[in-house]
């Protein structure tokens, strides 16, 4: 059977983006194609050991973001009566309140709660998921020079950290390859 | 109703995108070929993406129920 190859590049290190990357990987993998992601520039982050629990979603620069209160807080009385408000006022945090200290952190902490709320994976979840599915996963070497991380402030099951050759290597020896840049 | 007999169930209920369809593969290892698997799921997402997945994977769709806001797939596994 001809070989299919997927191979992804993550190079963002925040929450949203973190997704993207490992739910293709994973379910690539549950349908047979032999799949690896390489993590470069903020994308370490996501197979970073202390950083993969501090992902955050960026309200500054994202005006498509909705507010993202969960239901179990829009169903306390009061705060829920304040957040389904702020929700029909704004449909999305206005932008400048992204300079408030604190705000990130706070935006970030309700859209995982409401992840969690919707039987959305976490992002630890789905590094395990595709581990098992054998999904590769690939530290950038010259980006981790960069950032001065060590192969031990990495997660655990990663590949040895490769370089682009490698990674072209890896696609061209399948009948097909498929690169998604994410 | 469903008109077939499961060897074994799987409740994704609850979970979303794309854990059905990882759980409905891993729960697919442990059966033998030819056994009947049942799929329970609230993601309106598994109405497309577990055909897809049976479809790619060579598993035969047996039925698809649709039941009380609840998607229950039944899936035989390939010889």
């Amino acid at each position: 059977m001809a070989t299919e190859r997927l191979a992804i590049i993550a190079t963002k290190g925040t929450l949203d983006m973190a997704y993207p990357p490992l739910i293709l990987a994973s379910v690539a993998a549950s349908l047979g194609v032999e799949s690896a992601i390489f993590f470069t520039f903020y994308g370490l982050n996501i197979i970073h050991k202390e950083k993969v629990k501090q992902l955050k979603i960026a309200p500054v620069g994202n005006p498509a973001m909705p507010m993202v209160f969960p239901d179990s807080v829009k169903q306390t009385p009061v705060v829920g009566q304040l957040a389904s408000l702020m929700e029909s006022v704004f449909p999305g945090p206005p932008q400048i309140m992204g300079i408030i200290p604190g705000m990130t952190d706070f935006m970030t902490a309700m859209m995982k709660k409401r992840m969690k709320e919707k039987g959305v994976a976490s992002v630890e979840e789905l590094l395990e998921l595709c581990k098992e599915a054998d999904v590769k996963l690939i530290p950038c070497q010259m980006t981790m020079d960069l950032f001065g991380y060590k192969r031990e402030d990495l997660i655990d099951g990663l590949e040895p950290p490769a370089g682009a050759t490698e990674f072209f290597n890896y696609l061209l020896e399948a009948d097909k390859p498929m690169v998604i840049f994410v | 109703m469903a008109t077939v007999t499961p060897d074994k169930t799987l409740d994704t209920s609850g979970l979303n995108c794309p854990l059905p369809v990882l759980k409905t593969k891993k729960a697919l290892e442990e059966l033998q070929p030819g056994q009947i698997l049942e799929v329970i799921s609230t993601d309106p997402g598994s109405k497309a993406d577990i055909p897809a997945f049976c479809q790619r994977t060579g598993h035969e769709l047996v039925e698809m129920v649709e039941e009380g806001g609840k998607y229950i797939y039944y899936i035989r596994k390939k010889g």
